[in-house]
Parts: structure tokens; sequence; C-alpha cells
């Protein structure tokens, strides 16, 4: 990293660093609480937030700071993964595209970026940098959630066009994007990891009917798309026919490895890349009137040990990936501290919230939202993949351990037992 | 420990290690059990010739380090401490050390630093007291000045190999408030130690009495009355080094319990096979990682003297006083009953990491720490 980064045509760090400190200064607007990208919001708001993260994306691409380690060929600035580091850490304190990194950038602009021909890269990966386009994956099924190898979804040639049938399900913001990367079946006939592929497509046209659903906390940015004789031309295939696992093991990668990827901008602090935006439990103690409570001090204490245990855990892994003193596998180390540690950290703000978590005057608000994110505490272990998932490639594949037996392995896919259709 | 090593720092922590592996097999541990110092001076002076109480310690005063970051360098032994459960006194020793070579007169520097360096001497830190006084930060020690006299009045303890120890570094509250800290001989008129029982193998502790132990001015190191920094920077060493040797007894602890899970069979088939210890095993390995990362971070930002250097130390026991404890009794469950017994090494680690969460702030402690300083930090800010 480094020799690349003193090699003479790439721009040294420091350089970098104070160019990019003064552009953030003249260009991007100070960090706004009230715009934290993840919080819950009205529909309007929504649309309002991601309209103003594409224009904020299109300020980074005019001024150059767009895909930091992207090639300058497809409209990235073609510096190096220490680069993007010292974006990260400058853009602290400044408004961002936050609503484009993940999945936009990673996995999908990742995936299109390693496998992609040299005419698909030019057509999209541009237009992502300039804010045009927001991808999501297509890759959960509802008939099955860790197990994404087994989509169900299936693509049928026809001359030099696929017809796509299928169901997608927990796509974030399906309603407000434009693009969907898509892993489907095109063979039936041989085992399953050997039949997919992967295509990209526009996510608002005929064919597609996008259904937002209702999470328990009131949020709808999940979606579930029904493709019902969808037709894309081959031309937006990804990698080999039948290949597509090939294609989907970096993929699942990427997605693993949000905490420590350098595509995508994950400001110094921000564990997986998103600041959830949400109060401090410094914060939450205070609102809750129990800064003097010994009690409540322990929890404090205790949340900003695991917030740092985190980010320390992240750094070293992502450095000892780098460095090749680990192997690709302890990606799965951050998603599982990632999972286990914020769910603790939302109990802390639960019992921090005490009683108006549960029931509370206007004025407690915040605190009557850590009530309700406590119900959602899972999603943490849930999303991305299961912390089991993790827990299974750190074990078995990080450690040697011996893998679970499995039946869909060596058998027509069509003839491995699967789940009773649901919805 | 860090996964980037300098060649000359992988060769400083091999050395270490090898030296360890031949001077203290488990077996000697065992047998130092009911040793009154728990270690064998010798092996301290070779210790010391190795490097292990002269890194803090500039090259101008006869110390010095192998990367230049002494702290660092010094958390690498202290993590093979952790992995072999070795004898010595290494934390108070080295705070003692840094602590004259930080604070000390010329004199001072001219009359300690040799012994305390080639371990012809042992320094220990008196700090911690006795209930109620056993909260971290709590001094009730007190220096009065009489007769162009310091007097010293009052209990410390814990104090790490107080027997042995040729050295007290003494921190006291002084008459005008503040902290005034003084680096007596042991053998002091009116300073009187008795052994307490512990529960490590090799590490000893006394319970110190100052009965109107009468000290003079050349005692006094650093400004009377205005310690509070040099013992906030004891305390942030004596950290450093518990939570690399924790993370080292972890690392040890999690090497044997591998080996059993591959090698153990029920059933017919090896332990490792089964997804209730693998899922386990997996999150241990994840806390075995965040241990180290923060380790590693803490030690930096000492070597550093960096703002957040009291932070990460008090961030780094809370963590590890935790979780390091937790990952070494999943180890003892993975092993059935043969991990409760005598006979087994896992023990000589856990009780390693238990003695270092106790020790200089427990968890409680430095959660209740971390969170005034975020307090502070906040107000900083307004």
């Amino acid at each position: 990293m480094s020799d690349l980064a003193q090699a003479p045509d790439i721009e040294d760090l420091d350089s970098f660093r104070y160019r990019l400190r003064d552009w953030l200064k003249e260009n991007m607007p100070p960090a706004d609480p009230r715009r934290a990208p993840f919080r819950r919001m009205s529909d309007e708001e929504e649309l309002a937030l991601v309209a103003y993260h594409r224009e904020l994306q299109r300020r980074l691409y005019d001024g150059g700071f767009a895909g930091i380690i992207f090639a300058k060929e497809y409209g990235g600035a073609g510096l190096t993964p220490a680069h993007q580091e010292v974006l990260n850490e400058e853009i602290v304190g400044y408004e961002y595209p936050a609503r484009f990194q993940v999945p936009t950038f990673s996995p999908c602009a990742s995936v299109i970026y390693e496998f992609g021909t040299d005419e698909q890269k030019r057509r999209h990966i541009p237009a992502i940098l300039r804010g045009e386009e927001i991808w999501m994956q297509f890759l959960s099924e509802p008939g099955g959630g860790s197990d994404v190898a087994g989509a169900q979804t299936t693509a049928i040639r026809d001359g030099d066009e696929w017809v796509i049938n299928g169901s997608k399900i927990w796509t974030t913001g399906a309603w407000w994007s434009d693009w969907g990367l898509c892993l489907a079946r095109t063979n039936w006939d041989v085992p399953k990891h050997r039949g997919l592929s992967v295509f990209m497509l526009k996510i608002h046209q005929p064919g597609i009917d996008v259904h937002r659903i209702e999470m328990l906390n009131g949020s709808k940015e999940f979606c579930q798309e029904f493709m019902t004789d969808l037709r894309i031309p081959d031309s937006d295939r990804i990698g080999e026919v039948d290949g597509g696992w090939t294609v989907g093991t970096r993929w699942m990668y990427h997605e693993k490895s949000l905490g420590i990827s350098h595509y995508f901008i994950r400001p110094v602090g921000s564990m997986r890349g998103a600041n959830l935006g949400g109060p401090t439990p410094l914060g939450v103690a205070r609102q809750a009137g129990r800064l003097d409570d010994p009690v409540a001090r322990q929890l404090v204490g205790e949340a900003h040990t695991l917030q740092l245990a985190g980010q320390e855990a992240t750094a070293r892994i992502a450095r000892g990936m780098a460095s090749r003193k680990l192997s690709d596998q302890a990606a799965g180390i951050s998603r599982i501290l990632a999972g286990v540690l914020n769910t603790r950290l939302a109990t802390i703000n639960y019992e921090l919230a005490g009683a108006s978590a549960v029931a509370w005057d206007e004025q407690d608000q915040p605190l009557g939202d850590l009530g309700v994110e406590f119900l959602m505490r899972q999603a943490r272990q849930i999303g991305g993949g299961t912390v089991e998932m993790s827990r299974n490639g750190v074990s078995e594949r990080l450690l040697g351990m011996p893998r679970e037996t499995r039946r869909d392995n060596d058998v027509a896919f069509r003839e491995v037992p699967r789940s009773a259709p649901s919805r | 420990m860090k996964l980037e090593l300098s060649p000359e720092q992988a060769f400083f922590a091999g050395t270490t290690r090898q030296f360890l592996d031949d001077k203290v097999p488990t077996s000697l541990l065992r047998e130092l059990r009911n040793d009154p110092a728990g270690f064998d001076r010798e092996f301290w002076r070779q210790g010391a010739d190795l490097g292990w109480t002269s890194l803090l310690v500039t090259e101008d005063d006869g110390g010095g380090s192998v990367s230049g970051e002494g702290v660092c360098d010094l958390a690498l032994v202290a993590f093979e401490f952790g992995r072999y459960a070795a004898p010595g006194p290494l934390t108070t020793a080295n705070v003692v050390t840094a602590a004259v070579a930080r604070s000390g007169t010329a004199e001072q520097k001219a009359g300690l630093l040799p012994d305390l360096m080639s371990g012809a001497r042992i320094g220990s830190w008196a700090y911690a007291e006795p209930r109620p006084f056993e909260r971290l930060g709590t001094v009730s020690l007190q220096a009065t000045r009489r007769d162009g006299r310091y007097v010293l009045s009052g209990h410390k303890a814990p104090v790490e190999s107080a027997v042995e120890a040729e050295v007290f570094l003494v921190t006291a509250a002084a008459e005008a408030g503040g902290l005034t800290q003084f680096v007596i001989p042991a053998d002091t008129p009116g300073v009187s130690v008795t052994p307490m029982r512990t529960l490590d193998m090799t590490r000893r502790y006394g319970h110190v009495v100052f009965d109107e132990a009468a000290v003079p001015d050349s005692a006094v190191l650093g400004e009377p009355g205005a310690a509070g920094d040099d013992v906030e920077r004891q305390l942030q060493i004596a950290l450093v080094i518990q939570l690399a040797e924790m993370t080292g007894a972890m690392d040890r602890g999690m090497e044997i319990t591998t080996e059993w899970l591959f090698n153990r069979y029920s059933f017919g088939r090896p332990l490792a096979s089964y997804q209730a210890l693998k899922h386990r095993f997996a999150d241990m390995k994840s806390y075995l990682e965040a241990a180290n990362g923060l380790a590693d971070a803490a030690a930096q930002h000492v070597q550093d003297e960096s703002a957040r250097a009291g932070e990460y130390v008090s961030a780094g026991k809370s963590f590890l006083g935790e979780y390091a404890l937790q990952v070494l009794h999943e180890c003892v469950q993975f092993h059935g009953g043969i991990g409760v017994t005598f006979e087994h090494d896992l023990h000589l680690y856990l009780r390693r990491a238990v003695l270092d969460a106790q020790l200089y702030g427990t968890v409680a402690d430095h959660r209740d720490r971390l969170t005034s300083i975020l307090e502070s930090r906040e107000q900083l800010h307004v």
C-alpha cells in the first residue's frame, strides 16, 4: 500500500489529505444531526434525503473525490486504499452521501467492477459515481434467508434475452432505488452452486412489482420484489452463464467485508459503514436523568468499551487482511462482533431509558424510540447474513473445524428438499 | 499482540518467548506455588538482561527499546508473560523504573536506575489501599510535613512483591491537597510488610503499613502535591502491561482448547465437529481479536502520550476484565472435569487473567472512570 502511495504518478497521502481537507471545507456541508441518515422518517423526508445524497455524491464526483480506488477510466480517482482511509478520516464531521455507500458501492459496484465487461463498467460505474444510479441487492429470497446459493428465482434464455420469474426480499429502499444486482437460477439440473447466473436489472420497469414490507418498528424500508416474465437483455448478465457462484462468492465476501472495504466511504468511528445517528449512551443517560446513578454510569462505560472494542477489532482485521497476515475469512469476525456488540448496545440504551422506553411523555420521544429499537435488537444479528452463518464460516474456514453436513451437494438442485412456499 | 511487527520486534519477542519456554515450564510454576518470593532472583536478572526492565528508560539514562517505542515493546513482553503465566514483578518493576526515569532528579536516577534496570534491586509501587479505600484512585495515606521531613502514615495493599522489594514508590495524599510521591528504601524505619495470600501461582503481594515513617526531602519524586499526572502515567503503564498479559493468557487458553477440540472424541466425532461448540468458539475467537485490537491500541496511545490514553486503557480493562475471563471459563467448560483440576494447565492462565482483572481498578472502576472521561470531554466541546 505505502509503495503504491509513493509511486511517482500517484499523489502522496499528505498532499491528498490537505487538498481534500480544503475541498471539504469549501464544498461539503457540516454534519447535521437532524439529517442523521438512518433515522426513521416519512416517505417525503426519505425521498428528499435520497435526492440530497445524490447531490452530495455528484459534488464528490465533480471534486474528483468519488470512487477513490476505482480506475480513472471508469470515472474513479485511481488512488489507493490508503487514500480512501484518509478520506474516511477527513470526512468525519461533514455530511456525506451515506445512502450511496452500502449496497451501491459495495457489494454492487464492487462486483460489477470485478466481474463486469469493459462495456458494462463504462455504462454503470461512472453513473454510480455521479450519483445517478442507486443499486440494491436482489439476493435473499422468501424461501431461504442465509442460504443464498439456494436461489429459486429462475432465468430462462430466450434468444438474446432472459425471462426472469421469482421473488427477492430484504432489499432496503428498492422503492427509491434504480438498479438491482440479481442472483438467479439458470439451470435446475446441476448441483446448486453450478446453476446460478448474475444479472443487472432496472428496478422500475414492467415485470417487476415492488412491495414494501412493514417492520415491527414501523419502518417500511425493506422491500420484496415480484418478477413476472421480466425480460432483460443478455448484455446485462455479469459473469458466465451458470458461473454465477464465482461472482456470488466475491459478492458474499464484499458483503461480509463492509467493515473493512475500501470501495466506499466509512467515516472513522462508524462500525459498519453506517453511523446510526442515534443518541450516544451518555446522551441517553442524561436525557433519562440518570448520570448520577452508579448503575447507569456502569452501562455508559460498558457501551463505550464495546464501541471501541468493535472499532479496534475491525481496524486490526482490516490491517491483517491487507498485509495477508489474516485470511479473507477473518472478515467473519468483524461481522460477528458487529452483531453481538450492537445487540448489547441496543440493550444498554433500553436499560438506560428505564420505564420511558415503554411509555413516554412527548418530550421523551428519543427514549421511546430506544424501546422500539430494543424490539428490533436481533436485526443486528440477522441483516447482511446471520451471525450463525459467520460463526460457521469462522469456525470452519478460519479455524479449520469440520464442516456441517449438507444435503444439497452433488445432487441436481431440482432434487434438493426445499422449504414449503410461504408467501 | 500486533500482527505487524518489525523484524527487530519479532526477534525481541521471540527471544523472550524462547527464554520463558526454557526457564518456566508449567511444572516449575507448580513448584513455585509455595515459594515465598514466587520467582528466582537470577531468573529476574537474566530477564532484565533481555530488556524487560529498561524499555521505558531513555538511552541517555542507560535504557532503550528495540523499536524506539518502549511501551509497545513492553506490551510484547507482557503478552508472552500472559502466555506463560510467567513469574516476576514485570508490572510493578516497570512502573517504578519508568517513574524514576520520568520524574527523578539526577541523584535519584543515578542512585536507583542502574540497579532497577539490572534487576539487582526490585522496586514496587505502593499505590492501592485496603478497604475502605479500595476504589481506584483513592489515596488516604498521608504525607505530613514535620521537622523538615515528611512523615508517612497509612496502609498500602496489595503491593506486588512487597517482601522482595528493596525500593517502594509510595503515592501519598499531600497536606494541602494533591498527591506527592516518594521513592524510599523498603527497610525505612516505620515501614513494615505482612505477606498476603493470593490466587496466582507466582505473583506475591504484601500489606505495607507506614507507621509514622519519616523520610527526607530527597525521597520526594517529582513535584510535592503535584504528582497527579505522574500517577496517571504510572497507572496507564500498569494497565498496558495487564491488558497485554490478559490477552496473552487468553491466547494461550484458546490455543490449548483448540488442540483439545480437535483431539478429543466423543460419540465417534471430534468435539470440533459439534456446531454447539464451533459457534461458541467462533465468538471466543472474535473476542480474542477485539482484545488484541484494544490492547495494542491502548499501548500505542500510552506510548504516544495521546489525549485518549486514559480512555483507552480503561476501555481495555473494562473489556478484558469481562471477556478474557468469560473466554477462559469457556475454555474450562469445553474441557469438562479435567479443566478444573490442578493438574491441567488451564487454571494457570485463568489465575493470571483473574488477578489482572481485579488489580489497578476493577471493571466497575474503569467503567465509571470512562463515563467521567466522556462527561469531561463533552464539557470541553460545549
